[in-house]
């Protein structure tokens, strides 16, 4: 795509790791005539050498999931101005560290939210209606020779508790309330215009639901949120549904409370320990299970590469960012 | 004075006009006294009790619902056709007494057994489906029949819903991915959006209503074929199921079962949802031609489906079990804790109406 002399000329836009959406989607994805890519996982140097040689006067860099961006790495980024994620959680870079070196960051914005709302009602659907469970009782032949599955529980009428009301908690309750069910959240703080009650301690709003649903980023306030007491509060008629962070549970104290019957189900999307999903769990048919692949659809991927090239030629044109991430 | 022996339950039955009507004593502890509970037998006329526990009732599908068949041993002469060994003979000494039959999606009361039972009055359904009932006859021989609508809608329609998720978003096959410990080897692979997809409805009554208002929280434009086109409905209208499938990613099949509507997904149909279409069935296994539906999913021509309906349950044919596109359910569509109760408390309730001479609950002839 025209002359190497004019590429050169080409901001460049900085790839620590290779992101898996260029494995999945195709790389031609984010190819622009406004930039190219500087990719540090190519060279054979080590990758602080690297960034020390070659990335002095990089202004932008990608950065996926897996490519945690602290002060180690930014101390050779002295031009940095923007991050742009492929993610919508901003958790593998130091916010507070990019903010005191005056760097923008643009995420998935929106691009992720229906997707991953989906996935969170579809897992809770799956639970209380034994979805995959009968899938697999009649695939192994059972219901001609067991005869019918235990019967499931009623959507309508379930209090469903949002923990994060965010873009994503946001979406999630829209398409419950068409289901019936109540809402009521917990978030930092109350959002103004939200109708739903609003519960500063997630442990009252556990008592208060039929179902949590986690929808927020996983942060040190945020980490083991959901525990012992919160559980014990959600009880043994309750459903827990994680498409936000496995860190957000205290995952060894969830097993036990599935195990032994103290909590009534869960749909998990995301673990502690990725990929390893916790033994315990894969005998147990009141849990459901997927392997961290909430946002992985075509549409969103192919939208999220189009996010990110828009937000680089913006940042390179001088333009207002697509999705600037901005602290609340 | 007489005291009758505690009788085994079986026997039951010839106690029954002795017996208080809300409350048996020979389920209460064997040493309960007949005396002290003054359930003695007395030389009270039969008129003076309630008659209800005298009527029979017959159970033409099989006993599976353990609330309903309770709730009806309770107040009636409960006889199950499933447990008669010699069913002509059973019938054929019962029919001067069977006045109410009860039935569900798997059996009903058609005009052969209608016939035999010339002191039926009603028949009151576990279901909101009436194809297994000969709506014709029945009318024709003043026969009242009742069903469950309203009270399964809400689930019928989740499931509905359920289902389309599942397939478009493969969660049965990424739970069984992380089972199977693949998630160590790699990610799972790219899924459908489900999000926006147009979502086609055939048959737009209450469980068709209620699917399209949930769908559309999810941003997908709604279509739909009915017998006519609806007065007030922003939904786009196709004037045939062809037409409908040929613009729709979902497919559901959401209409009563009639001699009209059987293998209203033929082979036509399934061709114009094509090999990136899915088919959702909650309305009857014979709405879809099995075995073009079976070869198309075998061969790819079509993109996925969800079922929990199917021809011959509870025989689903087995080249659908290996595919990962297709989500099977064993019948579930009503099947929450919270519904069947309230599908049984509507049979009792029609039951009970119909021989208190009060009007039905919820007639259909």
């Amino acid at each position: 795509m025209g002359s190497p002399a004019a590429d050169e000329d080409l901001p460049q836009v900085l790839l620590i790791r290779n992101p898996p959406a260029f494995t999945i989607d195709g790389e031609e994805q984010f190819t622009s005539a406004k930039f190219r890519f500087l990719k540090a996982f190519e060279s054979t140097l080590p990758p602080h050498d690297f960034l020390a040689a070659r990335a002095q006067s990089v202004r932008a860099m990608l950065a996926s999931g897996g490519a945690v961006v602290d002060a180690s790495v930014l101390q050779f980024l002295p031009e940095l101005r923007l991050i742009v994620t492929t993610t919508a959680g901003l958790n593998q870079l130091d916010l507070p560290e990019c903010r005191r070196r005056g760097i923008r960051i643009a995420n998935a914005g929106d691009v992720y939210s229906a997707d991953v709302a989906d996935c969170a009602v579809g897992l809770l659907i799956d639970v209380l209606r034994k979805i995959s469970a009968c899938n697999r009782y009649v695939k192994q032949g059972f219901w001609a020779s067991k005869g019918d599955y235990p019967l499931g529980s009623k959507l309508r009428g379930k209090r469903i508790g949002i923990v994060g009301l965010g873009r994503i908690g946001y979406q999630v309750a829209k398409r419950l309330e068409a289901f019936g069910c109540s809402i009521a959240y917990n978030s930092r703080k109350a959002k103004p215009g939200v109708s739903y009650p609003f519960y500063q301690e997630v442990q009252e709003l556990a008592a208060k639901s039929d179902a949590l649903i986690l929808c927020c980023g996983l942060t040190e306030q945020t980490r083991h949120m959901i525990n012992k007491e919160v559980l014990a509060a959600l009880g043994k008629d309750g459903v827990i549904v994680n498409i936000a962070r496995g860190g957000v549970i205290d995952e060894k104290e969830m097993v036990r409370c599935l195990m032994e019957g103290e909590i009534a189900g869960a749909g998990l999307d995301v673990f502690e320990n990725e990929p390893d999903a916790p033994k315990e769990l894969m005998e147990l048919d009141n849990v459901v299970m997927s392997p961290h692949c909430a946002v992985f659809t075509r549409e969103s991927l192919l939208d999220v590469a189009r996010l990110v090239v828009g937000n680089l030629e913006a940042f390179f044109s001088n333009e207002p960012l697509l999705s600037e991430y901005e602290d609340d | 004075m007489w005291f009758p022996k505690l009788l085994p339950v079986t026997e039951r039955s010839l106690l029954r006009p002795f017996l208080h009507h809300t409350t048996n004593p020979l389920l209460h502890s064997s040493t309960t006294s007949l005396r002290q509970s003054n359930l003695l037998p007395r030389r009270v006329s039969t008129a003076a009790v309630s008659p209800m526990e005298s009527i029979s009732v017959l159970m033409t599908c099989p006993p599976v619902h353990p609330y309903l068949v309770e709730a009806l041993e309770k107040r009636f002469t409960l006889h199950k056709l499933d447990s008669v060994p010699d069913k002509p003979q059973f019938l054929s000494s019962h029919r001067d007494s069977i006045r109410a039959v009860v039935g569900n999606a798997a059996a009903g009361a058609d005009a052969e057994l209608i016939d035999q039972l010339p002191k039926l009055e009603i028949v009151s359904s576990y279901s909101v489906g009436l194809d297994k009932i000969d709506l014709a006859k029945c009318k024709e021989k003043g026969i009242r029949v009742t069903n469950t609508p309203d009270v399964l809608t809400d689930d019928v329609a989740d499931l509905a819903l359920g289902l389309m998720l599942a397939v478009l978003r493969r969660l049965c096959e990424s739970d069984r991915y992380v089972r199977s410990g693949l998630w160590k080897k790699g990610d799972y692979k790219l899924t459908t959006k489900f999000s926006g997809k147009t979502v086609g409805i055939i048959g737009l009554g209450r469980i068709g209503m209620a699917i399209a208002q949930r769908a559309e929280a999810f941003s997908c434009p709604i279509s739909y074929f009915s017998r006519s086109q609806k007065p007030g409905i922003n939904y786009k209208y196709h004037p045939s199921v062809v037409d409908l499938a040929a613009n729709c990613d979902i497919l559901v099949v959401a209409c009563a079962l009639t001699p009209e509507t059987r293998h209203i997904i033929n082979r036509e149909v399934i061709d114009a949802l094509g090999p990136k279409g899915v088919l959702i069935n909650i309305g009857r296994g014979p709405h879809v031609d099995e075995a073009e539906l079976v070869s198309a999913l075998v061969e790819g021509r079509l993109g996925g489906a969800g079922l929990d309906v199917f021809q011959d349950e509870p025989n689903v044919p087995e080249e659908l079990f290996k595919l990962e596109n297709v989500v099977l359910l064993p019948h579930v569509g009503s099947g929450t804790v919270e519904t069947r109760q309230a599908m049984a408390d509507l049979v009792v309730g029609n039951l009970e109406a119909h021989f208190l001479n009060k009007p039905l609950l919820t007639p259909v002839v």
